[in-house]
């Protein structure tokens, strides 16, 4: 039988039973769309974070102090780890690869200006930290490259701390005091908004130095390196961990690579999509269970055409492909119609909602569409063999 | 043309076997126009069954044109009946969701014929039973009489050698019923062999030759039972 007459002698009898021909696309669609939204909102979410994170770039290695590791024994017994201190930090400056080195401590402290007072996150940060973490400027300059153990007292404002402390007056110029200490205001940060809960627009920068003496810190906090381009992560560790072992005498810090915690966080997130596909794929179930059911039907209803095929010379292979041929049939159309069902909604909470990322993924449209086709095939499969399998004069006879 | 040596068919029903075919030998000529007889149960369905090749004897031999046929697979004999024989059934057995012309096509479609071949084929053969004007119409709209036009459409539009009728008239009043049997016969004046069950005795007697089964057996056709 050629490929063409199979399809139209199939889709007549899906024709001729219009309405539980609808029902049970509709079974299917339902599954299958709520596998592509739910894969829609899961990969969204992931592009989402993911860009979130990778937003201070991804060749970025954050060096911290102490090992994080479990040993044996307690590091007690060798004494605690060394400092991280601003001279490690200029000694990374060297380094062929270092485009730029942030040593960083952080902190809270009020911070007052013309007798408004707020409580705020203090980042003690190197000269180079806009170039490192792709931050901009909203007004005047950033923190100079003095002498990183004697910087001069400057400081520069968060987007939010400006407005709360200064409103929308240019604060340029201005003094503002932290513990004692005042600071001549030089710039103001273009707004960055909100990580985890973290408002990165109500800070203040500072010098490291001064931050330090702050805090009454010996170590820094963190020490960041944008290292160059085209620039393999492992080398830039190794150098790393042979520099600062050199100058502490033992391996006592923790290397963090931006593209490790970007992985860390993919992995995590694809196991998300997964487990919402997961969810979806049970409606699909219920609806290939609804095809296997109205297959059974027409296989029982139509036994005397069955038998008369056979007599005017179908084999039994010919049989099993019709009705296999209606039961894909009905699958991948509700696969289609899940489809647009699935893209349209998707779409549709994209308007309505524009903060719920959403996003539709090729990948899971055709495996939607593939999936749609082997539900077809296996819930076809039963009843198309019975069909097969029927004696051809028993058939003609049957009621 | 048709050789039957020894066949015998015999089924269990709820445990006890039934002989519906016992030990028949019959030749039938080529051209040949046979009517089988009987009484309900005698077993004429069954022979007609195993004519047609929907059945296979338990036991016996049936050679058409020289080969023997019981021996062939399931897809052999599925060719053999889509290629060389005709059904006529008592119940038309129509594909109420296809036109005329579609039932009509369907052995050549099961055959893989090209429309483009398919077209003339069908047209003729509605023609030639007066039903072209009819093409388009679905079982439903059409009398019993020319339902069982467009089954003999069906069954001879692939120009079988043998056509096997099972009680054509059955379902028909009587002047519907009058006209098949003349569209028969007339198939049969062409060449074609035809083979007819029926318990009409006024039908059988209208065949050149006629047999008669009484418990799967064959009868005298002429001693009533």
């Amino acid at each position: 039988m050629r490929a063409g007459d199979l399809l139209r002698l199939t889709s007549s009898s899906l024709v001729a039973h219009r309405l539980r021909t609808l029902l049970t696309i509709l079974g299917i669609s339902v599954g299958i769309a709520s596998v592509v939204l739910l894969t829609s909102i899961g990969e969204g979410v992931h592009r989402f974070v993911v860009t979130e994170f990778s937003q201070f770039g991804t060749n970025l290695v954050g060096i911290n102090p102490g090992k994080a590791t479990t040993a044996g024994t307690s590091i007690g017994v060798f004494g605690t780890a060394r400092p991280l201190t601003l001279d490690d930090a200029e000694a990374l400056k060297k380094l062929p690869f270092a485009r730029a080195v942030v040593p960083m401590v952080t902190g809270n402290a009020e911070v007052e200006a013309d007798n408004r007072r707020r409580r705020t996150t203090i980042y003690g940060v190197g000269p180079q930290m806009p170039e490192a973490f792709r931050m901009e400027l909203q007004l005047g300059r950033f923190l100079p490259a003095d002498e990183p153990s004697a910087p001069r007292a400057f400081a520069v404002l968060g987007s939010k701390l400006r407005r709360e402390l200064f409103g929308e007056r240019s604060p340029l110029g201005e003094r503002i005091t932290i513990a004692g200490s005042r600071y001549r205001v030089l710039g103001v940060m273009a707004s960055k908004g909100t990580i985890l809960g973290f408002d990165l627009d109500d800070t203040v920068y500072l010098p490291t130095a001064r931050a330090m003496a702050l805090f009454n810190t010996q170590s820094l906090f963190e020490i960041d390196l944008l290292y160059a381009e085209h620039t393999s992560v492992e080398k830039v560790v190794a150098a790393i961990r042979q520099l600062l072992e050199s100058r502490h005498g033992r391996d006592d810090v923790t290397i963090t690579t931006q593209q490790q915690m970007l992985d860390v966080l993919s992995s995590v997130l694809d196991v998300l999509t997964f487990s919402v596909a997961a969810i979806g794929g049970i409606s699909l179930l219920v609806g290939a269970i609804g095809i296997v059911t109205i297959m059974t039907i027409a296989v029982n209803e139509r036994t005397n055409e069955i038998g008369l095929l056979r007599a005017l010379g179908a084999r039994r292979s010919q049989v099993l492909g019709l009705f296999l041929g209606e039961a894909v049939v009905l699958a991948m159309s509700g696969g289609l119609l899940g489809l647009a069902l699935g893209v349209g909604v998707a779409q549709l909470l994209h308007l309505l909602l524009a903060a719920l990322p959403v996003r539709i993924s090729l990948l899971y449209i055709l495996l939607a569409e593939s999936v749609a086709l082997l539900i077809g095939l296996l819930a076809g499969v039963l009843p198309a063999r019975r069909a097969a399998q029927l004696d051809p004069v028993a058939a003609l006879r049957a009621e | 043309m048709i050789e039957l040596r020894a066949i015998n068919r015999s089924y269990s029903v709820g445990g006890q076997p039934v002989r519906a075919l016992d030990n028949i030998d019959l030749d039938i000529d080529a051209g040949a126009y046979l009517s089988i007889m009987g009484p309900s149960g005698s077993g004429k369905s069954t022979l007609l069954n195993i004519l047609g090749l929907l059945d296979r004897p338990s036991s016996g031999h049936y050679r058409l044109d020289g080969h023997d046929v019981t021996a062939l697979s399931d897809l052999e004999q599925a060719q053999v009946r889509n290629q060389r024989i005709g059904f006529v059934f008592q119940m038309f057995h129509l594909i109420p969701r296809l036109t005329a012309a579609e039932n009509v096509a369907l052995p050549l479609l099961l055959a893989g014929v090209a429309p483009g071949r398919r077209e003339p084929l069908v047209a003729k053969a509605l023609q030639e039973l007066d039903m072209g004007d009819r093409a388009h119409h679905k079982p439903e709209q059409l009398s019993g009489g020319q339902r069982q036009r467009v089954a003999i459409a069906r069954a001879t539009v692939t120009e079988p050698e043998l056509l096997l009728a099972d009680e054509p008239t059955g379902n028909l009043d009587h002047h519907s019923g009058q006209e098949v049997i003349r569209i028969l016969e007339s198939l049969n004046s062409r060449g074609i062999t035809l083979i007819m069950v029926t318990h009409d005795p006024e039908m059988g007697r209208r065949a050149s030759r006629r047999i008669k089964l009484v418990d799967g057996r064959l009868a005298d056709p002429d001693v009533a039972t």
